[in-house]
This record gives structure tokens, C-alpha cells and sequence, in this order.
């Protein structure tokens, strides 16, 4: 995979959706491989400053034709905690977070412990282009152009064994470069976690970028997990640690709020917070909310997961 | 002017230039908005914005009495209405951005919303005991209810305030140190009245021997 590195973007400068949905029109045009400095020719607007842009991605499958959520609230709107609780704190004080080097461990119940570094998760499998929506456990919902591959391309590597029915993730645990841990908002690492058919599923997607570009630290750097039908929180970001295991693993909101935030949290309509209802949604940009729907809209492709299973239990 | 007794027209000059302060939240919202400032997400940003103020100006009534007694300007006292006022204002809007802009006047689910979510109830609570008060605020009403009854039905200020916090408390996610702040403020608030009350108590009855038993 090749990798180019842009050079004298202005971070003010953002790309609009519209803009992005006619990148391709614009390589044609300018007849060069390199997005960046066909961009730069053109005078357009470019995308966040020293990102790396990723060149040939597949268009991946599950799209939607949904209007994107544009790059500024994407990446000015974000739940990190180890950056702070507000939204906006992530994109103000992510930058102290260093990607690389970056190592993730794969461990617990499988034939080969190994140990990956972020360049070879990058070459892993070709990376795709996948647009989801994300529904947040708030209330809110964005349309999300990420870049990733699927989670079960990782996993395979390692092999895992028959005891292994669960899968824990863990996030950096790193007070230097993270501001936010010094607060016991939580129980630091952040863990996620999924049982084994969820996370093999193919809508399950290791994130590596977003917009076509390198994901900006505040979104989750280097990778991060996506689970479109599920809630926005169950998508752990900045993850250094992968393990097997036999038993449900215990996540950090459940530790937090064990009554508010179950292991399952699959997006649904009819099972309420305890403190609101998850009925609707408000769109990012839009003016009115709209119905949440069951799955977050992915029932036709995840539904079977959870046949006969009591949904309000598992919530 | 002097600063221990303004005279009436001092006074009113100081309320018309309170007046405008007081507007400085509200149009600094507006400017935002203007300029397409709040965010990605500007309902709960107005939202949050008004909702906060509601709570700044229901403290900062609060504040008036405790003042008055530390400083011995007593003329504060005749500002207190308009920043009773203004907390029902900033209320009122912000219970508007919830009818109009976060629930569109869907009235089956706003009417399941107070009921069913807590921090929904109390805010609502709040907001409807609030009502009471700005309607008697006028001189005219001070006067056909009578002194004592209109002081005893403007302590309700003290149980909406409570419920102004609580409604905070149970709305965030899990972040607590906001409301907690306000938790404490109001404390304290309260407390002051609460200490100088029982100090009373034991004057009077030091003062009367018989009232002992």
C-alpha cells in the first residue's frame, strides 16, 4: 500500500462533503495519482494539516447514499474521555497523543501470541472505504466515511483457540500523553468488548482513517474499532491491547454504570436509557430528529446474532 | 453617589444598566448562532447555554439576602426581582428550546418525557413553580397577597433551586463535576440561611427565659 504524506495544508482548511464525494472528478481532471497535490494545484480546500492520505481505496460494502456528516463535526464533536469530558475537548488537546511507533498485542486464547506494529496492521488487507452511520448512546447519530478492513482479517492471524467465545479490547493507559486519565471520570484503560460472532461479522471494521485520510488522534488514532449497529461508545479507540477470552468480558461503562450500560448495547429503538428514551435521534446537521432505528438500520445483516435472545436483559 | 444610600434615581439607573447585563448571556447565544458558532451539535448548545444561566441567575438571587447582610447595603435588595426575573426568563427559554427545537411540539412525547424520565420531571417542576413567582412579582400582587403570605410562597425559590441542580445532576452522562459545583454554591447558599435561622432561634430564646421549659 503506498502512503504519501501531503505537505503545506492549513488545518483551517476543511473539505466539504460535496467536495469529497467529486474528489474523483478532480483526479481525472488534474491526471496525477496523489489526491494531495492534485488538491493543491486546484486550490482546493484540503482536509486536516500533516494527515496522511491513502491512495487506492477500495469502495467496501454495507454503503449507504445518506448525506456524510461533514469532516469539521466529525472531528470537533468527539467522546474521549482521556482528552476530557466536553466534545470539543478531544480535537483541543488530542495532539499530545503519539501514534507512533504503536504496538498492538494480541493475546489470551490463541495458538500465536503476537505482537503487531501499526505498519503491518496496515498492510494487512487492502483497505476499504466503508460509509456507516454511528448512533451515539446520547441521542445523536453521524454518517462516517471511515477507512479500515474488517476486524476478522487481525484475528485470524493469531488463531484462536476453542475457549476463546469473547473478545476484550483495551485503549492506551498513557496519563503523559493523555490529560483526561488524571480525572477518575472512569476506570482507566477504557475497555470494549464483543462476543466472538460479533466481532468476526464482517460489518465489524478495524478503523485506521476517516474522509480518505489517517484518523486524527481525536477520533481514535492510530486504529480504533467500529460496530455500526451498536452504540457509538462500544467502538474503543486508540487500542493497544487485543484478548481472547472464555467469559464476558467487563467494559468500562458497565463498570461505571452497570444499571445505564450493558455488554451488549446493540442500538434499540424500544429499550430506553434508564434516564432517557432511544426512541429518536438527532442527525448531526440536521434540524429535526428522526426515528433510531432497530440495529441502527444493519438488522438485516446482524439480526440473526441475536435470535431469541431477550433484548431488554441484554441491553 | 453614595455608595451606603443611592438615592431613587441612582437606583434606577443602576437597575437599567443591570437590565442590559443581564441580556448579555441571551446575545452572546444569539451572536453565536449568528455567526454559526455553536458547534456541531447547536440545539444541545443552546440548550446547555440557557439552562446553565437559568441556574447562574437563580445563585445569583440567592446571593442577594446573604450580601445584604455581609456588606450592609440594603438597597441591594431592590434588585433582587429583576434577577428573580431574569431566572424565570432564562428558564422559560430554555424550556422552549426543549418544546420547539429538541422535541418540535411532539406533545405525546413531551408528555411521556416528563413523566418517564426523572431529570426531565424535576427541571419541569422547577419551571412550573417558577411561574407562581414571577406572576406575584409585581407590587401590586405583593400587596393583595400580603406580606406574610407572598414571603412564604417566594421561599419556594429555595425547593426550585434544589430541583434546578438535581436536574443537572441527573442529566449528565457521567461527568458530575459541573453540578456538583452548582451543588455547592447552592449549599452554601442555603446553609448561611439555614445557620442564621437557628442563631435566631437561640437569641429569642435567650432573650425570653419563660419560653424555656
Amino acid at each position: 500500500m503506498l502512503i504519501k504524506r501531503a505537505s503545506d495544508i492549513a488545518p483551517s482548511e476543511i473539505t466539504s462533503s460535496a467536495l469529497f464525494h467529486r474528489r474523483r472528478e478532480f483526479i481525472k481532471l488534474a491526471g496525477l495519482g496523489s489526491i494531495a497535490g492534485a488538491a493543491g494545484m486546484l486550490g482546493l480546500p484540503h482536509t486536516a494539516s500533516a494527515a496522511t492520505r491513502f491512495a487506492d481505496l477500495r469502495k467496501g460494502p454495507y454503503g449507504t447514499d445518506e448525506k456524510l456528516t461533514p469532516l469539521k463535526d466529525v472531528t470537533t464533536y468527539n467522546n474521549f474521555y482521556e482528552f476530557g469530558t466536553d466534545k470539543a475537548s478531544p480535537a483541543q488537546s488530542a495532539h499530545t497523543l503519539k501514534t507512533r511507533p504503536w504496538t498492538v498485542s494480541i493475546e489470551g486464547l490463541v495458538k500465536t501470541p503476537r505482537q503487531f506494529g501499526i505498519e503491518d496492521i496496515l498492510k494487512l488487507a487492502p483497505l476499504e472505504e466503508r460509509l456507516y452511520r454511528m448512533r451515539c448512546v446520547e441521542g445523536w447519530s453521524m454518517v462516517i466515511p471511515w477507512v479500515g478492513f474488517p476486524l476478522a482479517t487481525l484475528l485470524k492471524q493469531v488463531e484462536p483457540l476453542g475457549g476463546a467465545k469473547y473478545v476484550e479490547f483495551t485503549t492506551l493507559d498513557d496519563a503523559r500523553m493523555m490529560p483526561g486519565i488524571r480525572s477518575s471520570v472512569l476506570n482507566w484503560p477504557y475497555r470494549e468488548g464483543l462476543r466472538l460472532d460479533e466481532a468476526m461479522h464482517p460489518l465489524t471494521i478495524m478503523a485506521v482513517g476517516l474522509y480518505g485520510e489517517e484518523l486524527p488522534n481525536q477520533n481514535g488514532a492510530p486504529l480504533r474499532l467500529v460496530v455500526p449497529w451498536k452504540y457509538g461508545f462500544k467502538g474503543i479507540k486508540s487500542i493497544v491491547k487485543i484478548r481472547f477470552v472464555t467469559f464476558e468480558p467487563e467494559t468500562a461503562w458497565m463498570r461505571a454504570a452497570p444499571s445505564e450500560y450493558g455488554f451488549y448495547s446493540n442500538v434499540n429503538p424500544q429499550v430506553d436509557h434508564p434516564r432517557w428514551s432511544q426512541a429518536s435521534e438527532r442527525r448531526i446537521g440536521d434540524f429535526l430528529k428522526r426515528k433510531t432505528l432497530m440495529f441502527n438500520g444493519y438488522a438485516d445483516q446482524v439480526g440473526q446474532l441475536y435470535t431469541g435472545m431477550d433484548m431488554k436483559k441484554y441491553f | 453617589m453614595n455608595f451606603r444610600q443611592p438615592a431613587a434615581r441612582q437606583i434606577a439607573a443602576l437597575k437599567i444598566v443591570l437590565f442590559l447585563l443581564c441580556l448579555i448571556p441571551l446575545a452572546h447565544l444569539l451572536l453565536n448562532a449568528w455567526r454559526d458558532e455553536l458547534g456541531a451539535n447547536p440545539i444541545e448548545f443552546i440548550t446547555r447555554a440557557l439552562g446553565t444561566w437559568t441556574l447562574n441567575f437563580l445563585l445569583i438571587t440567592l446571593l442577594v439576602t446573604p450580601l445584604r447582610h455581609v456588606t450592609g447595603l440594603h438597597w441591594l435588595l431592590r434588585l433582587r426581582r429583576m434577577l428573580g426575573l431574569y431566572a424565570f426568563f432564562y428558564g422559560f427559554l430554555h424550556l422552549l428550546t426543549y418544546l420547539w427545537l429538541d422535541q418540535f411540539f411532539e406533545w405525546s412525547a413531551i408528555a411521556k418525557d416528563i413523566v418517564k424520565r426523572p431529570f426531565i420531571t424535576v427541571g419541569f417542576a422547577a419551571i412550573v413553580l417558577m411561574t407562581p413567582l414571577a406572576i406575584t412579582s409585581t407590587k401590586g400582587m405583593m400587596k393583595r397577597l400580603g406580606g406574610r403570605k407572598w414571603t412564604r410562597l417566594h421561599r419556594s425559590i429555595y425547593a426550585i433551586a434544589i430541583l434546578g441542580v438535581v436536574h443537572y445532576w441527573w442529566l449528565v452522562k457521567k461527568d458530575i463535576t459541573q453540578p456538583l459545583l452548582y451543588a455547592v454554591l447552592l449549599g452554601i447558599l442555603l446553609g448561611y440561611r439555614a445557620l442564621r435561622l437557628a442563631r435566631e432561634k437561640q437569641r429569642q430564646l435567650a432573650a425570653d427565659p419563660n419560653a424555656r421549659s
